[in-house]
């Protein structure tokens, strides 16, 4: 890092006062978290402030409880905290292993619920088990507070909903049904520890022989995470059949937008989210009754 | 800044974008934690925040203010070495040495966490500390023998 570069830190130990700095210095401001995305951002100088405003030091932004049928996840929570939590693990436990599967302990040391979800990074576990789960952020702003659904929050590559003013103060998460199966299948074929190739979450509820409840999302598959919504409409209120699930899953194809890297080419990468969709569909859908 | 490490509190000339990794070799000269890949994702600079492994290469020194800090200098001395530091000379668990800092602190971290770790256990704690010498047999075999030393076993 250059020696002349100086970044003031700022440790706000109020919200009002986070608020204060990052309207005080605009765009010459970000807000920082745990830090492994943004300082490696910033050593790549792909991102250059001259303000940073720390979270950690405001009150009230970590923990994580139960509150009217669901689960609260403070943004400053970190990833470890919500893989390991007792009350994550009674009520989602799906989500208690998705957050397991971001990176190596080291990272998941670090890294924030509200960081990645604000990073945005396409290729971020998290999103997909969130979207299925149809958890939702709260915003505050000195305007007042606000809530989104996951689903909605991503806008582009990188790109969210939240105004420049906005900081994300909790994760809500519901609690699905007790009879609600999950499932998660991360495509890595290099190492344990990478992004995914490609990914996919996916949260049914099958009674009397008819899909009543399916989401279905992938990341790693496009400049958002995809909510394949075509996919689940091909499948509710039928009756789940391998045949069915075979010509649900192929209609992921045209929900996809991959991007060429040294992970795969966009084709090839559509053809595996095909693939590990009909997987994920088959492990909620089949595995029942 | 005032950072505490090893139990010490240690005076620093940080700017705000200084890693911790750079405070820790080129401010107070604790120059046993190494960064090599500096994206986090190799584990070569592994220390310990409020006994938690972190990757000092992408943890700013601002963001460890306020927290123990433990590097390799504090794992033991010539006199008294840790018990990783014993087992990972006796079954060879280190080569160009480049890596090991990191892998003693991870391995520090786990077995604070986890005193009885099973092979898999330790492969899936460890796999983020990378060896470019590729010992890794040996690097899971040590740790596994601290573990067994601090149980008494050998």
């Amino acid at each position: 890092m250059s020696p002349e570069t100086t970044v003031t830190f700022h440790t706000p130990s109020t919200l009002d006062e986070a608020f204060a700095l990052l309207k005080e210095h605009g765009d010459d401001a970000r807000v920082i978290a745990g830090g492994t995305a943004l300082v490696v951002m910033m050593k790549q100088s792909l991102v250059v402030v001259d303000h940073l405003v720390s979270l950690a030091s405001i009150p009230g932004l970590v923990g994580i409880d139960v509150r009217e049928g669901a689960v609260h996840i403070g943004a400053l929570t970190r990833h470890r905290d919500v893989e390991t939590s007792p009350i994550v693990r009674e009520h989602l436990p799906f989500l208690s292993d998705v957050y397991g599967r971001v990176a190596t302990v080291r990272i998941r040391n670090s890294a924030t619920v509200g960081g990645g979800l604000a990073h945005a990074d396409p290729s971020q576990d998290p999103p997909a088990a969130l979207m299925v789960l149809d958890a939702r952020v709260r915003l505050v702003s000195p305007r007042g507070e606000r809530e989104v659904a996951v689903a909605e929050m991503f806008r582009d590559y990188y790109e969210t909903v939240l105004r420049s003013d906005e900081l994300i103060a909790e994760v809500i998460v519901p609690i699905p049904s007790a009879t609600a199966r999950t499932a998660y299948l991360k495509f890595l074929p290099r190492n344990e520890d990478d992004y995914a190739t490609v990914a996919v979450a996916a949260l049914a509820e099958v009674a009397n022989g008819t899909v009543q409840k399916l989401r279905v999302t992938l990341i790693a598959a496009g400049p958002t995470p995809v909510r394949a919504e075509a996919v689940e409409a091909a499948l509710e209120g039928q009756s789940p059949t391998a045949e069915a699930i075979r010509a649900a899953a192929d209609l992921v194809a045209d929900a996809v937008d991959p991007m060429d890297d040294f992970r795969g080419a966009p084709d090839y990468k559509r053809d595996m989210a095909v693939v590990f969709t009909r997987r994920a569909l088959e492990r909620v859908l089949l595995a029942q009754g | 800044m005032q950072l505490n490490v090893n139990g010490r509190t240690l005076e620093a000339e940080a700017t705000g974008l200084a890693t911790l990794v750079d405070v820790l070799r080129y401010e107070l000269d604790l120059t046993g934690t190494k960064e090599a890949c500096g994206v986090g994702v190799c584990g070569a600079c592994t220390v310990l925040l409020d006994g938690r492994m972190v990757a000092s290469c992408i943890t700013l020194a601002a963001q460890a203010q306020g927290a123990q800090i433990q590097t390799i200098e504090g794992l033991g001395d010539r006199e008294l070495l840790d018990p990783l530091q014993e087992s990972f000379i006796t079954d060879g668990g280190f080569q160009c040495g480049i890596c090991t800092p990191g892998q003693l602190m991870a391995a520090k971290a786990l077995l604070e966490h986890n005193p009885q770790p099973t092979e898999d256990e330790i492969k899936h704690w460890m796999m983020g500390n990378l060896c470019r010498c590729t010992g890794y047999y040996q690097i899971i075999e040590s740790v596994a023998n601290a573990a067994n030393a601090a149980r008494g076993d050998r």
